[in-house]
């Protein structure tokens, strides 16, 4: 298919819909309410259903529900919005029910503002809700990548059987891009036996749930879950990295922040100075290991993000004090300039800071 | 100049309007000592001319916008000044309207005072937009916004582009789109929206009669 010109939240739902997606279910809020408004159009003319829910608690119980009956589904908002969906993602992540949800982050905390932000970095990768879960999240930079990213994530879902994440900032979602759709390449599924389609009278009731009241029962349903996220985060993790070896500073950032990044590593390279850069694809599982590449002429490692910082826990995770690090951010919805960046990069490769 | 005093820019969403707009702006200040552009989107959160006004205000430009003032609030509010914008005889004026019927509506509380000054009405055309990529999709859009504006089409802007990436094949096909929705509307082609890049490389003298090159104000460097 030929490239078409696209916002990122009308890929999102297109890229939805070609990946299989049949259910939307979602409550709009700024900056992703071209989701639900794009769905409303597009998923009735696909043969699915759309239904605007009377909140996002509701809309993620929607999910919940139409995942249980193992259909593809989906739900999306921004970054108050997911706070409200915590309670179920947790519940779909213990009754192992497949779902994507897309969260285009905006500022914070509470309603914050309407522009674009990363500090759900933690409630994103440390999990919003209760009890041991993880999601698999997909941190994209472009729409192109959202679009890959979003059908890829219906596949990990069911794959899996568990919410996997879309983590935007706001600008993602707001800006027009280049894309195309390419044939999704579906691996090799599982059948969904699992899933509360009625019995035809020929076995026992499929009961979708995370209660298990007894305490060894419920420890090995988590035992059971804990050894699919290891499984992710042996097999799922993706990133970007290069310049690793011979940098003297190495950049980390993600989404739109990476690519404001790229633009202060070029001017960086104008004036001479040798810059690296690990840009995590999957937010989690996390890239720790590519950081071990780094060479010994690295002055230090820096991670810009739109939040307090909330990526550096995981930065120095993976730097296991080889480097120094350090951190460069904006909140409240303001967007990194790279100037900014440049002048930091500067300084640690001057040793000054 | 063969533009009216007035000039609306409406368009299907994600057409480049606020681009060509502000390059509109910029291109009449070189010719008229009063220049107005009004931001009436109240469909975009982002991306809005009113992201612009110190570029604006520093080339003499004046900007009016939501009476709230604020970059990052999505509140349909609009000024009182707009009446003036719109009926002030002595002034260039640029209305940048939200995409669809839906950013259209603002239109339909001036319709019966714009009907009465003399204006152009401008559709914005990309044809690399999914729902505007034929003439019948185009048209629809058109359709729906007059009725919506209560407000009638003066004229066709082929904005045909992939941002930074726009070849000349683009605008060409553009082009053929915004002849046929012209051959059924009657509408004639005011203006062909190039970037300079691509500008150069244009050979039809069609498109190139009509061509308007335009520059990148809205996008970031690190954008696409």
């Amino acid at each position: 298919m030929a490239k078409v010109l696209m916002k990122g939240n009308e890929a999102v739902g297109a890229a939805a819909i070609k990946a299989g997606c049949k259910y939307f279910f979602g409550y709009p809020i700024t900056p992703s309410s071209e989701i639900p408004e794009y769905m409303s159009k597009a998923l009735p003319e696909a043969g699915g259903v759309f239904l605007q829910a009377e909140s996002e608690v509701a809309a993620i119980n929607m999910v919940y529900g139409a995942g249980g009956a193992g259909a593809r589904c989906m739900t999306a908002s921004s970054s108050p919005g997911i706070s409200l969906k915590q309670e179920g993602i947790t519940y779909a992540a213990g009754a192992e029910v497949p779902c994507v949800i897309v969260n285009m982050m905006r500022g914070g905390p509470g309603l914050g503002s309407i522009q674009p932000g990363q500090a759900d970095y933690y409630q994103s990768t440390r999990g919003g809700g209760n009890g041991d879960y993880r999601t698999l999240c997909y941190a994209p930079a472009s729409i192109q990548e959202i679009v890959d990213y979003v059908i890829l994530a219906f596949d990990k879902a069911d794959y899996y059987r568990n919410p996997v994440l879309i983590a935007a900032d706001g600008m993602i979602g707001q800006m027009m891009e280049a894309v195309e759709f390419k044939e999704s390449a579906h691996t090799d599924l599982p059948p969904k036996d699992w899933a509360t389609v009625g019995t035809g009278g020929k076995r026992k009731p499929n009961i979708i749930n995370s209660v298990y009241l007894e305490a060894e029962t419920l420890q090995a349903h988590n035992k059971n879950l804990e050894n699919k996220f290891k499984m992710m985060e042996e097999k799922e993790v993706l990133y970007e990295a290069f310049g690793l070896e011979d940098a003297e500073v190495v950049l980390v950032a993600y989404g739109t922040t990476s690519r404001i990044v790229k633009t202060a590593i070029k001017q960086a390279e104008k004036k001479g100075i040798k810059v690296g850069m690990v840009r995590p694809i999957t937010i989690w599982p996390f890239p720790y290991d590519v950081f071990k590449t780094i060479g010994s002429s690295a002055k230090g490692v820096l991670a810009v993000e739109m939040s307090q910082g909330q990526i550096m826990d995981d930065v120095k995770i993976a730097v296991e004090g080889r480097q120094p690090v350090y951190f460069n951010g904006t909140q409240g919805g303001m967007v990194p300039t790279p100037a900014s960046i440049l002048a930091d990069i500067e300084k640690i490769a001057g040793g000054t800071k | 100049m063969l533009d009216k005093r007035l000039v609306i820019v409406i368009g299907h969403y994600g057409s480049g309007k606020t681009e060509f707009s502000v390059n509109y702006a910029v291109k009449m200040k070189e010719i008229f000592e009063n220049v107005n552009i009004a931001d009436l989107d109240i469909v975009n959160p982002y991306f809005r001319s009113r992201e612009k006004r110190d570029f604006f205000e520093k080339i003499g430009i004046k900007v009016f916008d939501s009476s709230i003032k604020n970059t990052a609030v999505d509140i349909p509010a609009l000024p009182a000044q707009l009446m003036g914008v719109i009926l002030n005889p002595n002034e260039k004026s640029v209305l940048d309207v939200g995409g669809d019927p839906v950013g259209a509506r603002v239109l339909a509380r001036y319709s019966e005072q714009i009907k009465n000054v003399e204006y152009d009405m401008f559709f914005v055309i990309n044809g690399n937009r999914p729902e505007t990529n034929t003439a019948e999709g185009a048209l629809k859009y058109l359709r729906m916004i007059e009725a919506t504006s209560r407000l009638k089409v003066t004229g066709l802007i082929n904005n045909t582009h992939m941002l930074k990436d726009t070849s000349a094949a683009d605008v060409e096909f553009g082009h053929e789109l915004t002849k046929k929705v012209s051959w059924e509307t009657d509408i004639p082609i005011r203006y062909e929206a190039v970037i300079k890049e691509t500008a150069e490389k244009i050979k039809n003298e069609e498109i190139l009669e009509k061509l308007f090159p335009i520059n990148l104000y809205m996008r970031e460097e690190w954008m696409s």
